[in-house]
C-alpha cells in the first residue's frame, strides 16, 4: 500500500469528490479522503472549505484517522474559528479518554489551536492532565502552557497555571521534569522581570538530578536553563561545573555544547588560582576538538562556538591547531571557518606548519577561500613578527602566480603589513607595482595607492603612477578617491617642486567637481593647510602612524560576553546578540558573564571598560565593519518589527551593540575620557570627569533614541530604562552618581540619583554637558539646593534640550560613508 | 525553538510541511525554496536567514529537510534532531528518498507530531516509539491497560531506550569495534595531521534489564590498576598490528545509555543496553597511531603536455594480516586527453569523468609494496591558472584497530533471571578502515 498516489491529483472538480468521500459510510474511504486532503494541504492547495466535513470524521475509534483529522484542525481551525468550536466536545471528551496516549495527544493538538473560543474550554482539561497520574501525559500538558501562554499570557496567568508549572520542576520523572523547565525558560523569556524560573540552589539540585536522567533533549533544555543562573559564591559555581562536566563525554553535541556553555560561564567566578580552575579547562578542549567530527552542519555550528571561545579563553585550544587544517572536502563552509580559527591560534610556536598549509590553501579552487587564505598569511605577518619575512615572501610568490583575485588580496595585506614594520619590507615595493594595471577592486586599489603615496620618495615615477589613476577620478569609488587625494598630498609634500600641478588638479577635482561631502571636506582641508602653513601640512599629512594592533577582526569584549552566554545558540553561529535577528521581546535582554568572586565589577574587568570606550573612539583594538554599522541603521529604521521589509541577513543584523548593552558599562567604567560632567563639590573642590560623551546612548538602548528622535508617538510613561551606575563612589571621591534618560510630557529628562557616600557633606553641585551628537545640553541649571549629608540620596530631574552644540561621533561618521 | 519543518524534494516541491509555531508563515516554505533550492548553487553555510526567519537545512541524497525559527534557538539541538529524525525515518521505512517519504506521509506526520512539540523534540528513540507508532494505525486501539501504561513509562521514564520484558533463548552480544584512520601527509611523507574516531558499535540480543560493564585498554584505567589488575582480562584478544599494552584515548562520548557521572568518576563505562543494534561510544585518539598505509608519490611534468606519476604504496603490520578493498585515487588534470597505466598488483583505470586515476587492489598482506606508473598527457590549454594538485587518496580495510584499542571484557548481569554472565554467547571483531587518508603531492 503506497501513499504516493495521493499526491497525484490534480484533476478538476477534486473538492466535490473528496467531499463526498468524506461523508461516504465507509471508515477505510473515509480514511483515504482524509489522507487525500491532507497531501493537498501539504503542497499548498487550499482545502479549508472541507473544514466541517473534515471535523465530522473526528468522532472515530481509529487513531491514525483521528490524528489526521487533528492536523487538518492545526493548520484550518485559525481560518474557521466558529466551525473550529463543533470540535472542542470531542477534545474534552478525548481528555478524559483512559488511554493515556489519547488524552495527551487531545491536549497537545487543543494546544495548537488558535482560537479563543477553543482556549476557554481547553483550561480545565488542562489543569487535569497537569495533575494526571500518567508521566506523558504530565509531559505533554507542561508543553501546552507554553502553547497558551502564547496565545494568552493573561488567561495563564490568572488560571494558576503558572505555579502549578512550577510545582512540576520537583516532579517524579524526569522528562516532566525537562518539559516543565522548557516551558517556563521560554514564558519567562517573554517576561524579563518575571521571577518565574525562580533559581535557587534546592531548583538548581533538582535540575542537576533530573539531567543524569532524562533523554537528550531533556538535557539540552536543563543546561540551558542551568546557564541563567548565577551561583552565590565559587563554591556553589565549582561544584555545579563538578556536577556539568559529566556531559562532556555526551553522544549529543547539543549537550556537549550547552554543557560547555554553563562552564564557560561559571568558569568565570572560579578564582585563577584554584587548581580545580586548570583542571576545568584542560577537561574543555578535548571534547570541543571530538565536535569536529560531527556531520559537517554540526562541525560549523561547533566552529562558529569554537571561535567565541578561543577569542575568549584562547588557552584552551592553544596547543590544537592540527586539528583545524582544512581537509580537502571539506564543505566551504567549514573550511573559510576552520581558516578563521587557525589564524587565531597561530603563534611563533606553530607558524611554520600554519604558513605551509596557508600557502597550499591559496592554490585551492574557491574564490573566497583562497582571498581568505592569503588575507590569513598577512595576518599571520602581523601577529606573529618572526614570521614576517617569511610570510612576505610567501606572498611575493602569490603575486607571481599573476591570478588576479590573488594579486589584488595579496597587494591590500601587504600595506598592513607595512604599516606595521615600517621601513623593512619596502624592497618588494617594485614587484607590486609591476601589478598596478591589474588591479581592478576598490580596496586593492586603495591599498596601492596608499603604498604609492607613502613611499613616494623611493618610487622614481611615483607621480606618473599616481597621474595614471587620476585619469578616470570620478569613476573611481570614494574609498580610491579619498585615497588618491591623500597620497597626492603626500607626494606634494616630499617632492614640491614636480608636482605642484599634479596636486592643483586632485585638490580641483575633489572640491569643485565632485559632490561627495566627505571627498570635498577632505579636499578643502588639505588645499587650506597647504596654502596657509606648507610645514604645518608636513607635519599633519606624514606624521607618524600609530602601530596598527595585532588582532584585527576580535568581536568587541561585550558583545563577545554576551555571546558566550549564547554558546549553542543562532546567536553564537550569527556572532550577533539575539535582539538583532530575533522579533519582539523575546531574547532582548542583555545576558552577561557573572563577576569573579570576592571583587568588584569596575575594579575585577579594567580591561572591559577601557576597550569599550576605545570602541567610540579611536578603536585600537576592535574595527567596527562598515557592513555592520549599516545594518545598525537600517535596524533602527526598521524598528515597528512587522513592517520590516526583507533585508539581506548581513545587513539587517545590526550590530546593536553599539546602541544597546555596550555601552552600559561605558560611563560605569571610563573616565579617562574628556571632562564631560564636571561636579564641583564644596568639599572636595576637584572636578571629577566622566565622559557622559554621549548620553543618550548610554542608558536604554533604542527605546529613547526613538523617542529622542521625536518622529514616533511614545505614550506618555513610556518605557524609561532603569537607572545605572554612571560614576562609580570610589572613583569620585565619594559621589555616586546612577541615572537614566527619560521622556516626561515630551521633554527629555535627565534623572540622576546622587547618593554620597563619602564621609563629608557635599554642596555646590553643577553639571556641564560635552559635546555630543545629539546636541543634549540642559534647558535650566541642576537644581540641589540642600547640602548632601553623608549616606544620603537624593534624586533630581534634569530637563534637556536639544538645542546644544551637536558634535559627530566617530560611529556616526562612519555611518556616512 | 523549531518553529516548522519541512521537507523538499530536489526540485523544491514540498513533500512534508508542519508548522509548529504562529511566527511561521506559509511563506516561509517558498521562501527556502527560492533562495536556497532554486538557488542551485553551492551551499556557503547551512543556516540561512531569509527576511528574519533562519533556516537549518541538511540534505540526504537528494532531498532537503529545513527546520525554521524566528527564536534564538540551541543551534546545535537543531541539527541533532535533523539528524535524528532522518535515522527514525530510516529506521521506519529506509532509505529517505522522495518515494519513500510520499509512501509514508502519514507515517511522517504522525512521528512528528510525537517527537516535536511545540517545537521542543521529545523522545526519539526508535525502539521507543515502534512500541506506539506503527505503520498499522488500528493495532495501537487494541494495547491494554498495562501495555499503555508500559508504553508511556518507556517513553518517559528513565531508560527510554529499552522495554521490559525482553526475552531471548540464547543471550548473545556482537561487539564490533569500528575504526576509520585520517591521515594527511605532505609529499616529503611528513604527518600533518592524523586521528582515528572510533565507534563501539553492539549488537545485543539479552534477556531482561541486563546490568552492562565494559572495558578497555584505555591507559587511564589500566594506569590506575597497576601491574597487578590486569588478571581479569576476559576478552584478551590477539588481534591487533602492535603490542601496545595501553593507549591514550582524547575523548570519548556515549550513547545516552551510558553513566556519564560514572565514567567521569571512576572511568568505568556501565549501562543497560538498548535491545538490538545501537553504537556504544565513539572516542577519538592521536597518539601511536598505526598507519597502515604508506603512500609515496612522485608527479613530474614534462612539458606543457605531459606529466609523470609514479606511485608507491606501502603497508606497514603483520605480515600474516591481510588488508582488503584497497583502493588508491590519483587526481588527473582537468586537460587529460589520454593516459597509460602500468601497475605491479591490481587493476588500475583512468576514469576521464572523476578526473582520476583509480587503482584497485583486492588483497595485499602486511609489510609489501607496490607502484604504479602513469603518463599523463595533457591538452595544451590557454588556461593560466595552475593545476591545484589535489592530493591522492586512499581506501583500504583492514581486520585490526589502527588505534590499538582492545576489548578488555564486556561483563553481563541480570540480577532478575537466571542467567550469568558465563552464559552470555559473545563476538568482538575488530576493523579499521580509511576516513580521509590523504597525501599531498
Amino acid at each position: 500500500m503506497t501513499d504516493s498516489k495521493y499526491f497525484t491529483t490534480t484533476k478538476k472538480g477534486e473538492i466535490f469528490e473528496l467531499k463526498a468521500e468524506l461523508n461516504s459510510d465507509k471508515k477505510e474511504k473515509k480514511k483515504e479522503a482524509v489522507k487525500k486532503v491532507i497531501a493537498s494541504m501539504t503542497v499548498g492547495k487550499d482545502v479549508s472549505a472541507l473544514f466541517p466535513d473534515v471535523v465530522n470524521c473526528m468522532q472515530t475509534d481509529n487513531l491514525e484517522l483521528k490524528k489526521l483529522v487533528y492536523l487538518y484542525l492545526m493548520n484550518y481551525a485559525k481560518s474557521q474559528p466558529d466551525m473550529a468550536i463543533m470540535a472542542v466536545n470531542t477534545f474534552v471528551k478525548d481528555c478524559e479518554d483512559p488511554n493515556p496516549l489519547i488524552r495527551a495527544l487531545a491536549v497537545r493538538t487543543m494546544g495548537c489551536i488558535r482560537v479563543d473560543k477553543i482556549t476557554e474550554y481547553l483550561c480545565e482539561p488542562l489543569r487535569k492532565c497537569l495533575k494526571d497520574e500518567d508521566p506523558y501525559v504530565r509531559k505533554t500538558a507542561a508543553v501546552c502552557v507554553a502553547k497558551l501562554h502564547d496565545i494568552n499570557a493573561q488567561l495563564v496567568e490568572d488560571q494558576g497555571f503558572l505555579d502549578t508549572l512550577k510545582d512540576l520542576i520537583s516532579d517524579s520523572n524526569p522528562m516532566v521534569v525537562a518539559n516543565a523547565v522548557a516551558a517556563l525558560s521560554e514564558i519567562a523569556e517573554s517576561h524579563p522581570n518575571s521571577n518565574l524560573l525562580d533559581l535557587n540552589p534546592q531548583t538548581i539540585n533538582k535540575l542537576l538530578t533530573a539531567l543524569n536522567e532524562c533523554t537528550e533533549w531533556g538535557q539540552i533544555f536543563i543546561l540551558d536553563c542551568l546557564a541563567n543562573y548565577t551561583p552565590r559564591d565559587d563554591r556553589e559555581s565549582q561544584s555545579i561545573c563538578e556536577r556539568v562536566t559529566p556531559r562532556l563525554s555526551h553522544a549529543n553535541s547539543a549537550v556537549v555544547l550547552s554543557a560547555v556553555k554553563v562552564l564557560m560561564k561559571f568558569m568565570e567566578m572560579l578564582p585563577k588560582d584554584l587548581d580545580y580552575y586548570g583542571t576545568l579547562l584542560k577537561k574543555l578542549a578535548p571534547p570541543l576538538v571530538t565536535l569536529l567530527s560531527a556531520e559537517p552542519e554540526l562541525q560549523y555550528v561547533a566552529l562558529r562556538n569554537i571561535n567565541l571561545i578561543v577569542q575568549k579563553r584562547p588557552e584552551i585550544l592553544k596547543h590544537e591547531m592540527k586539528v583545524f587544517f582544512v581537509k580537502y572536502n571539506d564543505p566551504i563552509y567549514v573550511k573559510l571557518e576552520k581558516l578563521d580559527i587557525m589564524i587565531r591560534l597561530a603563534s611563533q610556536a606553530n607558524i611554520a606548519q600554519v604558513l605551509a598549509e596557508l600557502k597550499e590553501y591559496a592554490t585551492e579552487v574557491d574564490v573566497d577561500f583562497v582571498r581568505k587564505a592569503v588575507r590569513a598569511i598577512g595576518r599571520c605577518a602581523i601577529k606573529v613578527e618572526q614570521s614576517a619575512e617569511r610570510c612576505v615572501s610567501t606572498l611575493l610568490d602569490l603575486i607571481q602566480t599573476k591570478v588576479n583575485y590573488v594579486v589584488q588580496e595579496a597587494i591590500v595585506v601587504i600595506k598592513d603589513i607595512f604599516r606595521k614594520y615600517p621601513n623593512k619590507y619596502e624592497s618588494v615595493i617594485a614587484t607590486l607595482c609591476e601589478n598596478l594595471d591589474s588591479l581592478d577592486e576598490p580596496e586593492a586599489r586603495a591599498a596601492m595607492i596608499w603604498i604609492v603615496g607613502e613611499y613616494a620618495e623611493r618610487i622614481d615615477n611615483a607621480d606618473e603612477l599616481l597621474e595614471s589613476f587620476l585619469e578616470g577620478f570620478h569613476d573611481e569609488s570614494t574609498q580610491v578617491q579619498l585615497q588618491l587625494l591623500t597620497a597626492i598630498v603626500k607626494l606634494f609634500l616630499k617632492k614640491p617642486t614636480e608636482t605642484q600641478e599634479l596636486v592643483q588638479q586632485v585638490l580641483s577635482l575633489a572640491t569643485q567637481d565632485s559632490d561627495n561631502p566627505d571627498l570635498r571636506d577632505r579636499g578643502y582641508i588639505y588645499w587650506r593647510l597647504l596654502s596657509t602653513d606648507p610645514v604645518a601640512a608636513k607635519e599633519v599629512v606624514l606624521a607618524e602612524k600609530p602601530l596598527i594592533s595585532e588582532e584585527t577582526d576580535l568581536i568587541e569584549p561585550t558583545l563577545l560576553e554576551e555571546l558566550i552566554c549564547h554558546i549553542g545558540t543562532l546567536a553564537s553561529v550569527y556572532h550577533k546578540p539575539p535582539s538583532a535577528f530575533v522579533e519582539g521581546s523575546r531574547g532582548v535582554q542583555h545576558k552577561r558573564l557573572p563577576a569573579r568572586a570576592g571583587s568588584g565589577e569596575s575594579t575585577d574587568s579594567p580591561d572591559v571598560s577601557q576597550s569599550v570606550g576605545g570602541a567610540t573612539e579611536a578603536a585600537p583594538t576592535v574595527i567596527p565593519s562598515q557592513g555592520d554599522l549599516l545594518g545598525d541603521l537600517l535596524n533602527l529604521d526598521l524598528a515597528p518589527p512587522a513592517a520590516g521589509p526583507t533585508v539581506p541577513p548581513s545587513m539587517q543584523l545590526g550590530a546593536m551593540d553599539l546602541l544597546g548593552g555596550g555601552l552600559d558599562s561605558l560611563l560605569g567604567g571610563d573616565i579617562g575620557g574628556s571632562p564631560a560632567m564636571g561636579a564641583g563639590l564644596g568639599s572636595t573642590p576637584a572636578v571629577m570627569p566622566t565622559s557622559l560623551g554621549a548620553p543618550p546612548v548610554v542608558g536604554g538602548g533604542l527605546g529613547d533614541l526613538f523617542d529622542l528622535g521625536g518622529s514616533v508617538g511614545m505614550p506618555a510613561g513610556a518605557y524609561v530604562p532603569p537607572k545605572s551606575v554612571w560614576l562609580p563612589a570610589m572613583k569620585a571621591k565619594g559621589l555616586e552618581i546612577s541615572g537614566t534618560f527619560a521622556r516626561r510630557s515630551g521633554v527629555i529628562q535627565m534623572e540622576l540619583s546622587l547618593t554620597n557616600k563619602a564621609m563629608s557633606v557635599m554642596t555646590d553641585f553643577a553639571i556641564q554637558f560635552n559635546r555630543n551628537s545629539f546636541g543634549l545640553a540642559p534647558a535650566g541649571p541642576l537644581q540641589v539646593l540642600t547640602p548632601l549629608s553623608p549616606n544620603q540620596t537624593i534624586e533630581v530631574s534634569l530637563p534637556l534640550s536639544t538645542s546644544g552644540p551637536v558634535m559627530k561621533m566617530e560611529p556616526l561618521n562612519n555611518l556616512q560613508e | 525553538m523549531i518553529g516548522g519543518l519541512f521537507i523538499y524534494n530536489h526540485k523544491g516541491e514540498v513533500l512534508i510541511s508542519r508548522v509548529y509555531r504562529d511566527d511561521i508563515g506559509r511563506n516561509a516554505v517558498d521562501a527556502f525554496r527560492v533562495n536556497v533550492i532554486h538557488a542551485r548553487q553551492q551551499v556557503r553555510s547551512p543556516v540561512t536567514n531569509i527576511a528574519r526567519t533562519s533556516f537549518f537545512h541538511v540534505k540526504r541524497s537528494n532531498i532537503w529537510l529545513a527546520a525554521v525559527t524566528k527564536q534564538n534557538v540551541n543551534a546545535a539541538m537543531v541539527f541533532e534532531f535533523l539528524y535524528k529524525m532522518c535515522d527514525v525515518m530510516t529506521a521506519y521505512f529506509g532509505k529517505i528518498s522522495e518515494e519513500n517519504i510520499k509512501n509514508n506521509f502519514v507515517l511522517i506526520y504522525e512521528l512528528l507530531d510525537e517527537i516535536l512539540d511545540f517545537g521542543y523534540p521529545q523522545n526519539s528513540e526508535t525502539g521507543a516509539l515502534k512500541t506506539f507508532i506503527t505503520q498499522q494505525g488500528i493495532k495501537s486501539q487494541h494495547h491494554t491497560k498495562e501495555e499503555q501504561s508500559q508504553i508511556t513509562s518507556q517513553v518517559t521514564g528513565q531508560i527510554g531506550w529499552r522495554r521490559e520484558g525482553i526475552k531471548y533463548r540464547r543471550n548473545e552480544l556482537f561487539l564490533d569495534v569500528l575504526e576509520s584512520v585520517n591521515l594527511l601527509m605532505s609529499p616529503q611523507g611528513q604527518v600533518l595531521s592524523a586521528h582515528v574516531s572510533g565507534r563501539v558499535v553492539m549488537k545485543s540480543y539479552l534477556s531482561g534489564m541486563p546490568e552492562c560493564k565494559f572495558g578497555m585498554n584505555d591507559k587511564i584505567v589500566i594506569d590506575k590498576q597497576g601491574k597487578g589488575g590486569s588478571a581479569d582480562d576476559a576478552g584478551k584478544s590477539e588481534l591487533g598490528g602492535s603490542g601496545k599494552q595501553s593507549i591514550a584515548i582524547d575523548d570519548c562520548t556515549f550513547h545516552q545509555c551510558v553513566r556519564l557521572s560514572k565514567f567521569d568518576s571512576e572511568r568505568s563505562i556501565s549501562f543497560i543496553p538498548p535491545d538490538g543494534e545501537y553504537e556504544l561510544m565513539r572516542y577519538r585518539t592521536t597518539k601511536d597511531i598505526i598507519l597502515p598505509f604508506r603512500v609515496i608519490p612522485l608527479v613530474r611534468e614534462v612539458g606543457r603536455t605531459k606529466l609523470e606519476v609514479k606511485v608507491v604504496i606501502k603497508s606497514n603490520f603483520k605480515p600474516s594480516l591481510l588488508a582488503q578493498k584497497i583502493e588508491v585515487r590519483i587526481p588527473t588534470p582537468l586537460n587529460t586527453s589520454g593516459v597509460q597505466v602500468i601497475c605491479m598488483k591490481g587493476k588500475a583505470k583512468y576514469k576521464a569523468s572523476e578526473n582520476a586515476i583509480v587503482w584497485k587492489i583486492k588483497r595485499m598482506a602486511g609489510m609489501k609494496e607496490s607502484q604504479i606508473s602513469a603518463e599523463i598527457e595533457l591538452l595544451p590549454t590557454n588556461d593560466k591558472k595552475k593545476w591545484a594538485r589535489p592530493p591522492i587518496s586512499m581506501n583500504f580495510e583492514v581486520p585490526f584497530a589502527p588505534s590499538g584499542l582492545k576489548v578488555r571484557y564486556l561483563k553481563v548481569f541480570e540480577p532478575k533471571l537466571n542467567y550469568s554472565d558465563h552464559d552470555v554467547i559473545k563476538w568482538v571483531r575488530y576493523i579499521g578502515r580509511s576516513g580521509i587518508y590523504e597525501t599531498r603531492c
